[in-house]
């Protein structure tokens, strides 16, 4: 994880969930890059965290792309978040004793048979053992970070825009700390209408 | 064949400490819990120690050096009221502390120490230590097994980092004592949540400035009667307490 | 690569990346920390069947992971496996095991015996000597009656009326061997495991948060999530909102789900001319 650096936090509020990141790639203590992405777009409604070491980041990335687009063929729909945790938890054990260096994130909405959608966030480790949390998850070398800053910050029923300030203040204050993590970060806020993606403006060192 | 054996004299024993100063008073406070490894050692082992009615010392790492070294700036305190008369000044233990660290360089004192009190100046301040005596004046700082959990949400909370005041205003350089308290507990619980070696109780010790209206300490201290003790020793005019609280056992 | 040609890599792990990974640990770079259950896991036999019982804490070192997780994890109907050890092992392996116990119980046409689950388990462990970290706590009803077992990562097995596993299997066991006695009552037994789990809670860092049992009996299993929290974060000191425009972004995009449609008349009203 050390290798190249990063952080991912994800978190739920009242309908919706949000996912963040930081934007730097490193060579262990050298900075590379401050615009390298580390969260996708799985499905309209998921999207994927992946920290860690970044040719697996490149990797997996690639691999989820094949086997969701697979999924979806087989089965003519598109793949539901609890699905698509059990695909990457899958992925990853499947390499139990040669593992990739990544710690996934999902955040997502699930489809109710009303037609609602429930939010729905998990993090796995990096053979695949899956956390589903009703509050948030982080991973990546700002972990126990993330995991003090959100324990104080995060609180239920955060609408969209409230979720947004939470887990902003949150990645940004915990990767100001990490010597791996930080140089830029990204938020997505999914909500049932849309996707809300923002760049933030934070410290650059 | 040449066998190495060695012997480490040193372990950690888990815990947190953190301490916030204000305009006129300095919080300091310290989880009770003593562990090594996965086994609690004791359920109440005090981290934080009154040194004088306005200084008071949080250490936490190898609980043994912790103890003797306690003892040892307290001996030295001691000695110099029986010289002077008087308490030594904040800014001065300080040093002493530097100094006493560092005479132990090469065999250091295994802990994390912080000092928090009033200065001659009236003003809140905190100290805080690295093991061999590097020390620097903060607004506010955490140490120990939870450090990384807890001091970035001081950042957050206490220096406002990465948060954009309102318009036309500005973020206050001191908060008022019932925030910082308030912080300092929800610091403790959240630790206490992700962190194995924190729990079991939180003491929190409160120094307040010479003359300091005390109307919004009383009221907290109305809400907690059974859970505060004074510890004020002269008439000097500072006055010093601590809070007993609860934290979860598990 | 294998998996271009198919949707499904061929069984078994896929060792490819550990050329890679040893050469990364050489260059000093070191292995993630595996989410592991520091764990109390228990299970102890009563007048009627058995009673399982766990923790609910995940850790990744000395950071809690998980502070409500389960552990207590199903192979059958009436054959339940509690889970110590690396996370990931405990949950697959328990998982590869219920399928082929019911593949099992499908093929034969009869319900499948403790002591099959338990074979399956030892011989899959054993194969990998060790190096699948799960130790385990099996329990369930049969034909042949109740049956309670401890399965370790080598693959050894115990047979005993009351078991412990994991960091908090001492604390745990030290509340067994003071009051277990042979044909307790139900709600002795969940007494006592509830006792033995807490033991571990509170006693062993590795340990923590809620108590979950499975009461399993002849005819019935219960499974018991959260069957006491003694461990409810109290309520905080003050709330954490922020100011709305608190945090200051550079860009913004919208993706908008709902797709817009704006309908467009060809016809011109004003040049209405059906005569009225």
């Amino acid at each position: 994880m050390e290798y190249n650096g990063g952080s991912v936090v994800a978190m739920v509020g009242k309908g919706c969930v949000a996912i963040a990141s930081d934007l730097r790639l490193g060579n262990q203590a050298l900075g590379i890059s401050s615009n390298f992405q580390k969260i996708f777009p799985i499905t309209d409604r998921i999207y994927l965290g992946l920290p860690g070491l970044a040719t697996d980041v490149t990797t997996l990335k690639e691999q989820f792309r094949y086997r969701v687009n697979m999924y979806t063929i087989k089965e003519e729909r598109e793949i539901e978040p609890e699905a698509f945790a059990h695909l990457v938890s899958s992925t990853l054990y499947e390499r139990r004793f040669g593992p990739y260096f990544i710690e996934p994130v999902m955040a997502g909405l699930t489809k109710k048979p009303s037609g609602e959608y429930r939010p729905f966030i998990a993090a796995s480790d990096l053979i695949g053992c899956l956390n589903f949390a009703k509050d948030f998850v982080v991973a990546g070398t700002a972990s126990s970070k993330l995991f003090g800053v959100a324990e104080g910050l995060w609180e239920p029923d955060l609408e969209p825009e409230d979720l947004f300030e939470t887990i902003s203040q949150t990645l940004l204050n915990a990767v100001d700390r990490d010597a791996y993590s930080g140089w830029g970060a990204i938020v997505h806020v999914i909500t049932p209408e849309s996707v809300i993606t923002r760049t933030l403006k934070g410290r650059m060192d | 064949m040449a066998q190495t054996r060695s012997f480490n004299p040193y372990t950690e024993n888990g815990g947190t400490i953190l301490a916030i100063s204000g305009q006129d008073f300095s919080v300091i406070a310290g989880d009770t819990r003593q562990s090594e490894g996965y086994s609690i050692q004791t359920r109440y082992a005090p981290k934080v120690f009154r040194l004088t009615d306005r200084a008071v010392l949080a250490v936490n790492g190898f609980a043994a050096d912790g103890n003797m070294f306690v003892k040892k700036v307290k001996q030295r305190l001691e000695w110099y009221k029986h010289a002077h008369s008087k308490d030594m000044p904040l800014k001065a233990i300080a040093r002493l502390i530097q100094t006493m660290l560092y005479a132990k360089r090469f065999f250091p004192y295994y802990v994390y120490n912080i000092l928090g009190g009033i200065e001659e100046d009236g003003t809140g301040a905190v100290y805080s230590f690295d093991p061999v005596g590097s020390y620097e004046r903060e607004a506010c700082r955490a140490a120990g097994a939870a450090q990384s959990l807890v001091q970035p949400f001081l950042d957050n909370q206490i220096y406002f980092k990465n948060q954009v005041a309102a318009p036309g205003t500005t973020h206050p350089a001191h908060l008022p004592l019932p925030d910082v308290l308030s912080i300092v507990i929800d610091s403790f619980t959240s630790a206490t949540e992700r962190h194995i070696e924190v729990g079991d109780g939180l003491e929190v010790y409160i120094v307040l400035a010479k003359g300091r209206d005390l109307q919004d300490f009383e009221a907290i201290r109305a809400r907690n009667v059974h859970l505060t003790q004074e510890l004020t020793v002269t008439e000097d005019g500072e006055r010093i307490f601590v809070m007993r609280l609860d934290l979860k056992k598990d | 690569m294998a998996a271009a040609a198919t949707v499904y890599n061929p069984a078994g792990f896929d060792f490819s990346n550990q050329i890679r990974n040893n050469f990364l640990a050489d260059r000093g770079l070191p292995l993630p920390k595996a989410t592991s259950t520091g764990t109390t896991i228990v299970g102890c036999l009563f007048k009627d069947g058995i009673i399982l019982g766990a923790d609910t804490r995940a850790t990744e070192g000395d950071i809690v992971a998980d502070k409500n997780c389960e552990k207590i994890h199903y192979i059958t109907e009436s054959i339940r496996c509690c889970g110590a050890g690396t996370a990931a092992d405990t949950e697959f392996t328990t998982a590869m095991i219920s399928s082929n116990m019911e593949l099992h119980g499908l093929s034969t046409g009869r319900k499948p015996r403790v002591v099959t689950a338990m074979t399956m388990l030892k011989q899959y462990l054993f194969r990998y000597q060790g190096h699948v970290g799960a130790a385990l706590v099996l329990g369930g009803v049969d034909a042949t009656g109740p049956h309670l077992f401890t399965i370790h990562p080598h693959g050894s097995t115990d047979k005993l009326p009351y078991v412990t596993m994991g960091s908090g299997s001492l604390a745990a066991m030290a509340v067994f061997e003071a009051q277990w006695k042979p044909n307790m009552t139900r709600e002795a037994a969940l007494d006592l495991v509830n006792a033995a789990i807490s033991a571990g809670i509170f006693n062993d860092l590795g340990s923590g948060s809620n108590v979950d049992a499975c009461v399993i009996t002849a005819t019935k299993t219960d499974m018991l999530r959260n069957f006491v929290k003694p461990n409810e974060r109290v309520t905080k000191e003050r709330t954490y909102g922020f100011r709305r425009g608190t945090t200051a972004f550079t860009k913004e995009e919208i993706r908008s789900l709902v797709v817009q449609e704006e309908i467009i008349g060809v016809r011109d009203d004003a040049m209405d001319i059906d005569g009225s």
